[in-house]
């Protein structure tokens, strides 16, 4: 069963294999070759959606990737994808789409009674009534998005996979029309590599659409001949169903393969689409150029449609349109397509021309077979909704360009028309290349180039099919000549000879029309989002001049297409308006994506556990199996607590915080920043990047130490223990490791290349375990050989080397929860067995694991800040209470001079204090805002802010870290923090240092 | 994306690498004898040619080297690649 529109032969269609598929919920037929658009055609369907402001009933107008209208929902949940262009989407059984933005039905819609009122919605209707009164946004937001959008998004997870890859190539070609396949060939044959790649399923470009003979022979078969050459070179890769969609810096572009789009059954394998990273040495667009329609009122009726997708629905489609047409053109090309609608059983009632006796070899033809052709005539209306009854003519002037006499009407259910012709110049003006207005063919063509690429064919304003070829040949040869292949010579064009004689075009960016631009608001210059002439008038008489922003004031070119039809038109009547050059005006910026790309192709298989690393420590599967909850810290997986049974975090980290201090507690700590740091200027190294002294440590010794970027502010901190004279391990942040490296490599390649220094990040060759609390030492001892732990023979800040647990061992004697500690580094590779013999040996003294929330408890227990969570790169070691740490017999260090800057030496910075709150069992939350009284007029002065806050189990009320102007002098005053408008909790500033301040625990 | 030329490992493309800022500024040797508004200059103050730019990139997924780049800021194409220390800071902006 055919489509009641389809012809009985000819066509690019496979007619053994036909398809059904679902369009609005009824079932329609097609063929293999059919796309939504031309099956739709074939079955008569001519309303597919509805306009996105006023409503109106819109069909199928292009053939290609410009349809502004034919947008639809295409295929199921969770496969739903929205704003699918029907004239790109090829037929497969089973297929299943549906109108989007018009409800309850594309027949009736509601909201077309706004077109009734467009006069009411002048541009800048929203912005001049909506903005007020502002109380009532909330409002006014829930009806306008309701009335708004194209289709839905699917709320499921998407099923399908999605792939990247990376090519390279010598010559990348872009379209495959006669320009294009000359290239690709003319490259190919010298051994380039070559990518051909076209966003249509077949090669051949405009021959598609065209009954064109080249040489008696019909075009597609000089296409085959050139596939058939193509397939057999061994560098040249052909890609169909990939659209090249943006073009960006050191040419490199984007191109998305649609691999299992087409198809209705997945084998399974295939992705189902594939985005090609090509960076190209040499690239060469052939993109052609896409028809323009031409402006006037009610020129968005279905049935209204480009005369070069007439000539592509009958040529490559096998659609009878209609049953009598009009072709309305202001050039010699539309005039073909009445020779296509005559072939195709139509009548054609006429040809509209503003051009007083066109004489070139098409017009004469079409005269020839007795087409009445209406000179220096234009239609000014069309009569007829949802099918077209009439059009209504008028004569013009042409040179005044003005319409007089009496209007008459022509019969006739089908419009073809065409203005002209616009470059596809998308990708070269994204690459950075110019643009220059071509008078003489009244269109925007390249004009410098910034990449290396050429444009060439229609793309580059050469209209005439023996010119396109002829420069798609040259532009091949010079393209592969360029990259080192060739002789620079270039083959013979016999391809085609034929000449037609051509009368210029009559620029027109919109019909002429009586009355003023009130009365304009029907004349479409923009399907997609409603943009009428009238509109572009109305914004060039409220001041608007530049092209940029009368885009946005009246949406013109901001629908997803943007603009592929109407922008030119637009610039055109906005030139006309301001009386201005339309090379003057210019365009607006071509940006990617050419046409619209789906977040699963640019997320590709970078989702899920492959988006971002996740890094573990050896010691994470006995995490995992001891029931840890896990927290993120950057890359890393760390335990977050132990909860035992039922626990609740707070009762976890209450148990684990006790036993640290009462016991020993167990933390995994592998994750600390190491970097490994040698060479005969190692000290001079550590002097220059940390504010302290490191002259006089001796090896065997640690020594804490704050790193500043040179403007003064704490930028990361750790200790570093001196190992030999030449030889320190530096401990950085979790977090900070990845910058501290980059920073010291910084200093040392550029600004200090005579320090014979050399640094190696070993954070994950080493698995370091701190054992916490008064029993550590008798907990080490039991597994320790080789070191004496008394007190005197390893001391507080000092490092030993020795065996434990059988492994050899770094131990550090370091604290972070102010208690006996012990760090132990072995070779990550035994960093689970020591973890499991720690364990085991601490069975007696109840050794408890602790997480990292128990950590940041008990350091805070101490004050001792953390680089990123209690400072925020504002800083300096003053605000820190820090002033101990920066050495004055130093002339510099990294940052020293800022410290004396105008602004360093404030008084009122913001200084670290504790906060102890009046009733002890409220905690404050962190991140809120200090104040200096519970009362008075909002807005209340700002003190500070609080940063780190705990309920301490140790002390039994809770603690908070805070930053407050001037706090280090506010000692014992009340302040109060901020909730919300009507609470207020009061605290007392301390010093931040709530437990054990002489430091003894540590040191015994 | 760019296309680098790292001097120690050739062509790689910008994914590669970490941008750096303005290249060849030079620490002043003294800190301590300069005003607040030279040491100001010093940290925070950048050209932002339009034109040729020296900057400088590190080739962190790479070799790990610092280097500086000249750059033409309009066209993105980078002119040059210099390892640190082949070109005299004071010689090119």
């Amino acid at each position: 069963m055919r489509g009641a529109y389809r012809l009985n032969s000819g066509g690019r269609l496979d007619r053994d294999r036909p398809l059904e598929f679902t369009f609005n919920g009824r079932i329609y037929s097609g063929y293999v070759g059919d796309t939504l658009a031309s099956a739709l055609l074939a079955n008569g369907v001519r309303l597919v959606g509805r306009s996105f402001k006023y409503h109106r009933p819109r069909g199928i107008v292009g053939s290609g990737s410009e349809e502004p209208n034919a947008l639809v929902q295409l295929g199921k949940n969770p496969r739903t994808s929205p704003n699918q262009i029907a004239t790109q989407i090829e037929l497969y059984d089973g297929l299943s789409a549906s109108s989007v933005n018009c409800w309850p039905s594309v027949k009736f819609d509601i909201r077309s009674l706004t077109g009734m009122f467009s006069s009411l919605l002048p541009p800048g209707f929203y912005y001049k009534t909506f903005m007020w009164p502002r109380f009532l946004w909330g409002l006014y937001e829930l009806i306008l998005r309701r009335s708004g959008g194209y289709g839905v998004a699917p709320d499921m997870k998407d099923p399908d996979r999605y792939d990247k890859i990376n090519a390279h190539c010598d010559v990348l070609i872009v379209g495959s029309g006669p320009a294009g396949l000359s290239a690709a060939v003319e490259a190919g044959r010298t051994g380039a590599r070559v990518i051909l790649v076209d966003e249509q399923a077949e090669f051949g470009g405009s021959i598609l659409n065209a009954n064109e003979n080249y040489h008696k022979s019909h075009g597609m078969n000089w296409v085959s001949s050139i596939l058939d050459e193509l397939k057999l070179m061994p560098e040249v890769t052909l890609l169909p169903r990939s659209t090249a969609f943006g073009y960006y810096d050191h040419n490199f572009v984007g191109v998305l393969e649609r691999v299992t789009d087409h198809s209705s059954i997945s084998d399974g394998l295939s992705p189902r689409q594939r985005i090609w990273r090509v960076r190209a040495k040499e690239v060469v667009l052939a993109t052609g150029s896409i028809e323009r329609p031409l402006v006037f009122q009610n020129n968005d009726r279905p049935g209204v449609m480009l005369a070069s997708s007439v000539s592509a629905y009958i040529n490559r489609y096998a659609v009878k349109l209609g049953s009598s047409a009009v072709v309305f053109t202001n050039n010699d090309s539309a005039y073909s397509s009445v020779l296509d609608l005559l072939s195709s059983g139509v009548d054609v009632a006429g040809v509209i021309d503003p051009r007083p006796k066109p004489n070139g070899t098409l017009p004469n033809i079409v005269r020839s077979h007795g087409v009445p052709i209406f000179d220096s005539s234009v239609i000014v209306d069309v009569k007829g909704s949802k099918n077209i009854r009439a059009v209504e003519l008028m004569n013009i002037d042409y040179d005044s360009k003005k319409i007089y006499g009496k209007s008459h009407k022509l019969r006739c259910d089908l419009v073809a028309v065409s203005g002209g012709w616009n470059p596809t110049v998308h990708l070269h003006s994204q690459s950075g290349g110019t643009l220059r207005y071509d008078v003489s063919k009244s269109c925007f063509v390249p004009g410098i180039n910034s990449q290396n690429e050429q444009s060439v064919g229609s793309c580059n304003g050469t209209f005439d099919l023996k010119e396109c070829i002829d420069d798609g040949i040259k532009a091949g040869s010079r393209a592969a000549y360029a990259t080192g292949f060739g002789v620079g010579e270039w083959s013979e064009n016999t391809a085609c000879t034929d000449f037609q004689t051509e009368d210029p075009l009559c620029p027109m960016w919109k019909v002429p029309s009586s009355g003023n631009e009130s009365k304009w608001t029907k004349q479409f210059v923009d399907f997609q989002t409603d943009t009428s002439s009238s509109d572009i008038y109305i914004a060039a008489r409220e001041g608007y001049e530049s092209i940029q922003h009368v885009k946005r004031y009246t949406t013109l070119g901001m629908g997803n297409d943007q603009g592929k039809l109407g922008n030119i038109n637009g610039i055109g009547i906005l030139a006309d308006a301001l009386g201005q050059d339309i090379s003057d005006i210019g365009t607006t910026t071509f940006r990617p994506n050419y046409t619209p790309i789906s977040y699963g192709a640019l997320a590709g298989p970078d989702k899920g556990i492959l988006f971002d690393p996740v890094r573990k420590t050896a010691i994470h599967e006995w995490h995992e199996a001891a029931g840890a909850k896990f927290e993120n810290v950057g890359q890393w997986k760390r335990p977050w607590f132990y909860p035992r049974g039922r626990e609740f975090m707070e009762e976890a980290v209450e148990r684990e915080c006790l036993a640290v201090r009462e016991s020993v507690g167990v933390l995994d700590a592998s994750t600390l920043g190491k970097i490994d740091i040698k060479g005969p200027n190692a000290t001079d190294f550590l002097e220059r990047v940390y504010t302290n002294s490191w002259r006089k440590l001796q090896v065997g010794q640690c020594r804490y130490g704050l790193m500043l970027g040179e403007d003064g502010m704490v930028m990361d901190d750790g200790v570093t223990a001196k190992l030999e004279d030449d030889h320190y391990l530096m401990h950085t942040t979790s977090s900070g490791a990845g910058n501290v490296m980059n920073w010291l490599e910084l200093w040392l390649q550029t600004e200090w290349p005579d320090l014979n220094v050399y640094l190696t990040s070993v954070t994950d060759q080493w698995a370091t375990i701190q054992i916490n609390g008064p029993n550590s030492r008798n907990l080490l001892s039991k597994i320790c050989e080789g070191i004496d732990l008394t007190n005197d023979a390893f001391p507080y800040m000092a490092v030993r080397r020795g065996v434990v647990a059988g492994v050899q061992a770094r131990i550090f004697r370091v604290s972070f929860v102010g208690e006996l500690s012990y760090e132990i580094n072995v070779n990550a590779d035994y960093g689970l067995h020591l973890w499991e013999s720690v364990i085991g040996a601490g069975k007696n003294y109840g050794i408890t694991p602790f997480g990292t929330e128990a950590m940041h408890l008990l350091r805070a227990e101490k004050g001792y800040v953390i680089v990123g969570q209690d400072t925020d790169g504002s800083m300096t070691p003053s605000d820190l209470g820090m002033n101990w740490i920066i050495t004055k017999r130093k002339d510099d260090f990294l940052g020293k001079r800022s410290l004396s800057r105008e602004d360093s030496i404030r008084t009122d910075r913001k200084q670290l204090v504790g906060l102890i709150t009046e009733d002890p069992s409220t905690v404050i939350p962190e991140g809120s805002q200090v104040i200096s009284s519970s009362s008075g007029s909002v807005p209340v002065p700002m003190l500070g802010h609080i940063t780190s806050s705990y309920m301490s189990p140790t002390l039994g009320h809770s603690i908070a870290l805070g930053f407050v102007e001037g706090g280090h002098s506010k000692l014992g005053e009340k302040v109060y923090v901020s909730i919300n408008d009507s609470k207020v909790i009061s605290a007392f500033i301390s010093n931040p240092v709530f437990y054990d301040p002489q430091g003894k625990r540590q040191d015994v | 994306m760019l296309m680098i030329d790292c001097p120690w490992c050739g062509n790689r493309d910008e994914s590669e690498f970490m941008y750096g800022g303005e290249g060849n500024i030079v620490r002043p040797q003294d800190p301590e004898s300069i005003s607040d508004d030279s040491w100001s200059d010093y940290l925070f103050m950048r050209k932002n040619t339009k034109g040729l730019y020296m900057e400088q990139w590190l080739h962190s997924y790479g070799c790990r080297r610092w280097f500086l780049a000249e750059r033409e800021t309009v066209s993105y194409e980078i002119l040059n690649t210099h390892k640190i220390g082949e070109i005299n800071p004071e010689s090119k902006s």
